[in-house]
């Protein structure tokens, strides 16, 4: 293989079209002010499990909308709320995970 | 997707092209990345369909690719295509047609920044006349030169000598359409067809006898983005976008790519060899990559040019499959004699990707 000094990530190729929403939908139907998240990213430079565990509120929210499984990050969480405080959607993200538990429990 | 909405869209999206009379603006890479393009564009439009396009050696930069690198003001930028205008003043022209799609993108940003602040088109003026003594009407029309070669699209495909289309089968060619993010992102009212369903380039390819491909990352960046590219520490960010189209693309078994941005072809193209040699992976058939083209070079095919006098043999990906799909007739020996019929060299084969 040639050393271009560069090197290509995994391809994150995204088809809305036979991507799983389920969890997606069914996390809105619990905590409806997911949808207005606007992707700032407040919420991962503010946590504190994030650097540790890898959790990050704005990436759990982007790959449920494309239709991927979070449960491992999501597990990374501890609940201290401080993304709620930085939030400028004001979006309740701790809310926002405990339901997300909920729905992996069932 | 709903055929039905998208044709809602596009109608909803149509812009006025004015038939005759534009002042054209070359861009600063296309000539060094595909050389036969522009000088394709003219020869068509004057040539073949009799149009009054003008251009003067006296255009420079409109900046645009500084500006978009932020090594440059917006105030700069808009005194620089201040200037331009006022070449286009002084030459008697009012419609403007760039070639560059970042050009496109920063003057429909210009006009419609000083429509919502004239007070800057003022300042902006002043600045013009202290710094070379030129005054300037603005456009009545903007129009991106592929907006141009879509508007007179039928009367190429009355021209043309081939038609998209597979000559073994007679079913039409599969074509990508890929259109630069600055042509209708920004603006969409500006575009033909807008943002979510530019028709620019799927209107020629269905005008030329192919069919148009709609896969899932078919709006995605091409992956050049002026600062991924440029900084070599974030090129593993430009090619894996490009990587992500084609991995979208290959299940359509896509026969060419057709693009309106200087560095859409080139990275479109370039790049698919940078993949073959780091995952051994290639995305057309029997290891060859899918051929990337510009519209004026699509073009140039369908009304018969030689391939070479297209720039063809320029294009990292080799085109000779293609060309011989739809029935093209070329010498091959002649791909790599210069226009003086001297011959240019070689150049070396990569590992991976096969090329003729």
């Amino acid at each position: 293989m040639m050393d271009f000094g560069f090197s290509l990530s995994k391809s994150s190729t995204l088809n809305l079209d036979t991507a799983d929403l389920s969890l997606y939908k069914k996390l809105c139907e619990l905590s409806p002010d997911a949808r207005t998240c606007m992707a700032c990213g407040s919420c991962s430079a503010t946590c504190t499990a994030g650097p540790f565990s890898g959790m990050s509120v704005r990436k759990v929210i982007l790959d449920l909308q494309r239709g991927r499984d979070v449960k491992a990050m999501v597990q990374g969480c501890m609940l201290c709320g401080k993304c709620i405080m930085v939030c400028p959607r004001g979006i309740n993200t701790r809310n926002l995970i405990l339901n997300l538990c909920k729905i992996y429990d069932r | 997707m709903i055929y039905q909405g998208k044709q809602k869209i596009w109608s909803d999206y149509q812009k006025e092209i004015p038939d005759d009379n534009w002042y054209y603006v070359r861009s600063c890479i296309r000539q060094n990345f595909f050389p036969a393009s522009e000088k394709m564009f003219t020869e068509i439009t004057r040539n073949v369909l009799g149009k009054d396009v003008y251009e003067t050696p006296f255009h420079t930069t409109c900046g645009g690719i500084a500006y978009h690198c932020d090594t440059i003001p917006q105030e700069t930028v808009m005194t620089i295509v201040a200037r331009q205008f006022a070449l286009m003043t002084e030459a008697g022209y009012e419609n403007y047609c760039p070639s560059c799609i970042t050009s496109f993108g920063n003057y429909a940003e210009i006009l419609e920044t000083w429509h919502e602040f004239p007070e800057l088109e003022a300042k902006i003026r002043e600045d013009l006349w202290k710094a070379c003594k030129r005054e300037f009407k603005k456009p009545k029309y903007l129009a991106h030169s592929s907006d141009l070669i879509y508007h007179w699209r039928n009367e190429i495909a009355d021209k043309a000598r081939y038609r998209l289309v597979d000559k073994e089968t007679g079913e039409p060619l599969k074509i990508v359409e890929h259109i630069g993010c600055h042509y209708a992102k920004m603006f969409p009212h500006k575009a033909v067809g807008g943002a979510e369903y530019p028709y620019v380039l799927a209107g020629m390819v269905e005008s030329w006898g192919g069919q148009v491909i709609d896969y899932p990352e078919r709006r995605h960046c091409c992956g050049y983005g002026f600062r991924q590219y440029h900084v070599k520490a974030n090129r593993g960010y430009s090619i894996s976008n490009t990587h992500k189209k084609f991995e979208s693309m290959e299940p359509y078994h896509p026969d060419a790519i057709i693009t309106n941005c200087p560095g859409c072809p080139y990275f479109l193209d370039r790049w698919q060899y940078v993949i073959a040699e780091q995952t051994g992976k290639t995305y057309g058939r029997g290891g060859y990559g899918i051929p990337v083209l510009t519209y004026e070079e699509l073009a140039g095919i369908v009304l018969g040019y030689d391939p070479w006098d297209l720039g063809l043999q320029l294009h990292q990906v080799a085109v000779e499959p293609l060309l011989d799909k739809i029935g093209i007739e070329y010498d091959p020996k002649a791909k790599y004699l210069g226009l003086n019929k001297e011959d240019l060299l070689r150049p070396e084969l990569p590992t991976v990707l096969k090329c003729c």
